[in-house]
């Protein structure tokens, strides 16, 4: 994946946490969406319901994978797409280079699109002397500033409104007595500026929230418009989504819609829902293209516990719940997929070999709030807790201190007698340390602990010599 | 009622205290209790951290000390050691498809219950008799919260204490930044959810803040103490096994 920082989760939050506008930003922003999110959430008197009945339909789409993804097809087709399969990110993102130059367009307007950016495409479009523009709001932000999205749905919500607008007034040389801070203001100056793009680029690109095998459907929701005007105006679309995207068949979409507008923008219903099915003679693009991308998802699939990270319809749900992410923000995960759902699907993704990617399964405190909102109930928690088995085997065979650590603990626990002389040992190897009944300062591994906080000293009795000596004769 | 306790390696080595008051609150309530001398840790460390060969090992020692106990139902003064037991042994066993195991951890784990839900769901008594004249808050912590869904267990025990005052903790909800292996491994975001958690319990101008979780306790009192707030904190069950004039 392009957008990944080699950086540890670890030493990426810390830079993170030292920034004072950025927490405010993130909190700010988080607590607000929580908020709208379980008010909405409530109205639905039927939710765990449909929960339920979102993740049953994401299971069963992944048990029959390939039998969808060849339906989809033939469906697209039939309908006068045309299906391209890719392996990885080169393969799409030559896929669409490809169309793109045989339409001589020198520029594309593009539809936020996360799977456009794990493969990198816009920096893969440069390379062929074309030009992605980037037609949401906070993704034109972030390009703008040569910048990273943050955020799965909120790609510049690590971005204040004056930090946008200082922005705005470099990029399109706008004299500071003519541009406030109001969003209503700055939202104006994209908009002037994206106008003019949407009626003049001949071809779009977009990503695909949904993909119906039954119809050749595909799907996009979105808040701001731009994405009906590029999937409307242009005359060549090309979307590209992960495969794991189909659905089996149109009524699906009765639970996903219900779920996934509530899920991430805490709206009853989003303001744009694009369904389009192949091409139309004198109604929108003539030409329609759809890159079935793999990048790793099939290898997910083979696993039995991790494979659930495929059922994600990308609400964003998780992020805006997570107390990790709201203090570290989604830089610090280093991948186009931040907070809980990034730190288990990257690593399974890009695989466990890199530093980077053992961090992650690792950027979180289990408190499973991200499993308690997540619309198709992936067991994001317990996912995390498999997967650091999966870094601890890739780990094994080097030495480190802290595998040594925890299996002389775990022979330590495996036998009662070991146990009670480790008490006693704790006692009194803590001697030097401990200061009226704390300890305030620890070496080596447990050096993180007692840096910012005190440890209870090791009390003269464990419980179970008291118990021995006041109800073991009972 | 003949129970079994489940101390946890954390309790039993620096929390006996809390281990104490257990024992006395639930003999004022009329229970029977034994303490097989042969357990030490249910794993969760070691689970929590990607040892899972090593948990395994754990998982199946802990069903052998408590699978032979005669008493109908395992307690323990910690809501998240015991989700580890209910939540997670039998997903460690079906990991490792160990299918014999994974239908005893079953069996064992349907009858190991955190204290607050044992005293309020199986005793059905909302009044222990306790008397604690201070002014408490409750940190719900997430395994308790979440996992073992306690709901309002914890919060109807200590509106009935005698003397205390409740006070409400604002964001209850979230995360004090234990979370186990995390608060070492990742110091620096741990000790930030902490600040805020710290920020929230003080907020509330209460003297005490309690849980039924030593873990997340001494994270949060780890903080209050560096600070020298004056907040401590107290184990739920040091709190019940007060009595007015007595304990």
């Amino acid at each position: 994946m392009p957008f990944i920082n080699p950086t540890t989760y670890q030493k990426a939050a810390k830079i993170a946490l030292e920034n004072p506008q950025l927490r405010r930003n993130l909190g700010k922003a988080t607590t607000a969406i929580r908020e709208k999110r379980l008010k909405v959430v409530a109205e639905l008197p039927d939710w765990q319901a449909l929960r339920d009945a979102g993740a049953a339909i994401k299971e069963n789409a992944m048990q029959r994978l390939p039998e969808l993804l060849l339906q989809l097809e033939q469906s697209v087709q039939k309908a006068g797409g045309k299906v391209h399969w890719a392996t990885d990110a080169l393969e799409a993102n030559n896929i669409v280079s490809r169309i793109v130059k045989a339409h001589q367009a020198k520029e594309v307007i593009k539809i936020k699109s996360i799977t456009t950016d794990e493969i990198g495409l816009n920096d893969a479009l440069k390379g062929s002397g074309i030009t992605a523009i980037e037609t949401d709001l906070a993704e034109l932000i972030v390009q703008l500033a040569h910048d990273h999205p943050s955020h799965i749905l909120v790609p510049a919500i690590h971005k204040n409104r004056a930090e946008i607008r200082e922005l705005f007034l470099k990029s399109f040389n706008i004299k500071p007595e003519d541009l406030s801070d109001e969003p209503r203001a700055l939202a104006e100056v994209a908009r002037r500026y994206l106008r003019q793009k949407f009626l003049t680029v001949p071809v779009a690109i977009s990503g695909a929230n949904f993909a119906i095998a039954e119809t050749g459907t595909v799907g996009v929701v979105e808040s701001e418009g731009n994405g009906r005007m590029c999937l409307t105006l242009p005359k060549v679309l090309i979307s590209i989504m992960g495969i794991e995207k189909v659905l089996p068949e149109l009524r699906d979409l009765e639970v996903m819609l219900q779920l996934l507008p509530r899920s991430s923008t805490a709206e009853r219903m989003n303001p744009y829902t694009s369904l389009w099915t192949g091409v139309h003679m004198g109604d929108g693009p003539k030409e329609f293209h759809l890159v079935l991308l793999d990048n790793g998802r099939t290898k997910v699939l083979a696993d039995e516990v991790g494979r659930q990270a495929l059922h994600c319809i990308r609400c964003s749900a998780c992020l805006n719940v997570c107390p990790v992410y709201e203090r570290a923000g989604g830089h610090a995960y280093g991948s186009v997929y931040p907070g809980p759902i990034g730190a288990i699907l990257t690593p399974q993704l890009i695989g466990f070999e890199t530093d980077h990617a053992q961090s992650l399964p690792f950027a979180s405190s289990l408190c499973g709030a991200c499993y308690e909102v997540c619309p198709v109930k992936i067991n994001i928690p317990e996912i995390l807790v498999y997967l650091r088995g999966q870094v601890v085997e890739q780990k094994s065979g080097f030495f480190n201190l802290e595998g040594t650590a925890l299996k002389s603990m775990a022979w330590v626990f495996m036998d009662v007698k070991r146990y009670e002389l480790a008490q006693k040992a704790a006692r009194v190897g803590q001697l030097p340390l401990a200061k009226n009944n704390k300890i305030s300062s620890l070496p080596g591994l447990l050096a993180g602990w007692t840096n910012s906080r005190d440890l209870p000293s090791v009390p003269k009795q464990a419980f179970r010599d008291w118990w021995r000596e006041n109800k073991g004769k009972s | 009622m003949k129970i079994s306790l489940f101390i946890t390696c954390l309790n039993d080595t620096l929390y006996p205290k809390t281990g104490i008051a257990t024992v006395a609150l639930l003999e004022r309530l009329g229970c029977q209790i034994s303490f097989p001398l042969e357990q030490t840790c249910c794993g969760q460390m070691h689970l929590n951290s990607g040892y899972q060969a090593e948990t395994l090992e754990l998982v199946r020692r802990f069903i052998e000390v408590f699978e032979t106990e005669d008493a109908e139902y395992i307690v323990s003064p910690s809501g998240s050691c015991v989700a580890m037991v209910r939540e997670y042994f039998t997903k460690v066993c079906e990991w490792a498809k160990d299918t014999a195991l994974e239908t005893r951890a079953k069996k064992l784990s349907e009858r190991t219950l955190e204290l607050s839900e044992f005293i309020v769901g199986i005793l059905k008594l909302e009044d222990v008799g306790a008397y604690y004249p201070h002014r408490v808050t409750y940190h719900s912590s997430c395994h308790g919260l979440r996992t073992l869904a306690l709901g309002n267990a914890p919060y109807t025990l200590l509106k009935n204490v005698r003397g205390l005052e409740l006070m409400p903790l604002e964001n209850a909800e979230s995360c004090c930044g234990f979370g186990g292996t995390f608060a070492i491994k990742n110091p620096e975001t741990s000790t930030a959810m902490l600040s805020d958690k710290m920020r929230c319990i003080l907020n509330t101008k209460a003297n005490t803040c309690t849980g039924g979780d030593n873990s997340c306790l001494m994270q949060i009192n780890g903080g209050l103490s560096r600070m020298n707030t004056g907040v401590r904190t107290v184990h739920l069950a040091e709190i019940l096994t007060q009595t007015e004039g007595g304990a």
